[in-house]
């Protein structure tokens, strides 16, 4: 196959990882890293980094079209920054430590772990009253609007929060991905904020942890460009479609369908490194 | 400050998508190989050899900077937000911002831990 092909497929590969991210909330980097790895015999550094790159991609573009609608918090967003961009630094340089294998059945176990958080129940949407304590001082109270009108809201056990983010930020840096689900548990359940809060500053923030991987990344040679080109593109241009899609899509059977799919590359992928 | 980001990325995938037509034009024929990892052979090169190829019509340059590009834009999201924060005369943010910032800074300049 030349690299021509090659891109294709690595192009039209992209393209449904985009989709079915975006369609699942589950971001195109943990399909993309499978996609390269497993079918296509990619080694894992080069396809981390080409996921990195393309989840900076989606995440700003995404987060371009949040912040207008005023649910992303600031503030929340640069302060566990610091907890997710240490952690990212961490999570990176780990990477550069760890062999492929190793990497790749980290890789596989989080996926399977995913496949789990995608098929749990979603929380209703309930706002606990007002903490009158570290949210209050840190200045990480907001409001955001509702059909009703302004509603005031206060983030709980900051520290929990911190911690979690630092794990994302560490998975982020170590696998090319976005975190973005590890991120939203820590803020809707840990930290109790508001569902459409936690999603839109979740993604905020998801660019600059990978942003701070991503240096290491292309200091270390992880980031090809003819490798990152397609997967880029690919999965910017399948994220944008399935943005579109998602008001008609039945979400509920597409998890099935993914979770299964999810599972299948994770236990390849741990098959793979254990070299089994 | 959405539209730094909308920029940033819409700047990043026309850099990046031209460089990659000249790239499939030029290489296209070849062999990809992505299968074994080599760090020495392949790293970055240093930005300003980046756009000065760029600059020329060097496809991977092309692509490289247009990488490059994306990954600046989340940098300057948070730089627009230390600012906001200054004017807005909120220490304790423009000091979680530069933190921010520095942790940033420490990995583009490619240090690791």
């Amino acid at each position: 196959m030349d690299i021509v092909a090659f891109t294709i497929i690595v192009f039209a590969g992209s393209i449904g990882a985009g989709l079915l991210g975006s369609l699942t909330g589950l971001g195109g980097g943990v399909v993309i890293v499978p996609l390269l790895t497993v079918a296509l015999g990619v080694d894992i550094h080069y396809a981390i980094g080409a996921s990195l790159v393309s989840v900076i991609a989606t995440s700003s573009g995404a987060a371009a079209a949040y912040l207008k609608e005023g649910f992303t918090n600031m503030r929340v967003g640069i302060f566990l920054e610091v907890a997710t961009t240490t952690g990212a630094v961490l999570g990176a340089s780990l990477a550069t430590r760890l062999p492929g294998p190793a990497i790749e059945v980290v890789f596989g176990v989080v996926l399977l772990a995913s496949v789990f958080l995608t098929l749990r129940p979603g929380r209703p949407d309930t706002i606990e009253g007002v903490d009158r304590g570290l949210g209050q001082r840190l200045h990480l109270d907001g409001d955001y609007p509702t059909p009703a009108g302004s509603v005031h809201y206060a983030p709980r056990r900051i520290p929990l929060g911190f911690g979690i983010m630092t794990g994302a930020g560490a998975l982020s840096g170590l696998l090319g991905i976005g975190s973005g689900a590890v991120k939203v548990l820590a803020l809707d359940q840990a930290m109790h904020l508001p569902f459409k809060v936690s999603t839109t500053t979740s993604n905020f923030m998801i660019g600059v942890t990978a942003a701070a991987s991503a240096g290491i990344y292309l200091h270390r040679g992880f980031i090809q460009p003819g490798l990152t080109m397609p997967v880029m593109l690919g999965v910017l241009a399948g994220s944008l479609v399935g943005a579109r899609l998602l008001v008609h899509a039945h979400a509920r059977a597409l998890r099935l369908v993914f979770a299964v799919a999810i599972l299948a590359l994770g236990l390849e992928m741990i098959v793979s490194g254990l070299h089994l | 400050m959405s539209r730094i980001l909308l920029v940033g990325v819409v700047v990043a995938a026309a850099l990046v998508a031209t460089g990659g037509v000249v790239y499939l034009l030029r290489v296209g024929r070849q062999t990809p190989h992505y299968g074994t990892f080599s760090i020495a052979a392949r790293s970055l090169r240093d930005p300003a050899t980046i756009v000065r190829d760029a600059f020329r019509g060097q496809s991977t340059a092309l692509i490289e900077l247009g990488l490059i590009v994306l990954v600046l834009t989340p940098v300057a999201r948070v730089a627009f937000a230390l600012l906001a924060f200054l004017r807005l005369r909120d220490r304790l943010y423009v000091a979680f911002s530069a933190v921010v910032l520095t942790v940033l800074i420490f990995s583009l300049t490619g240090h690791s831990l």
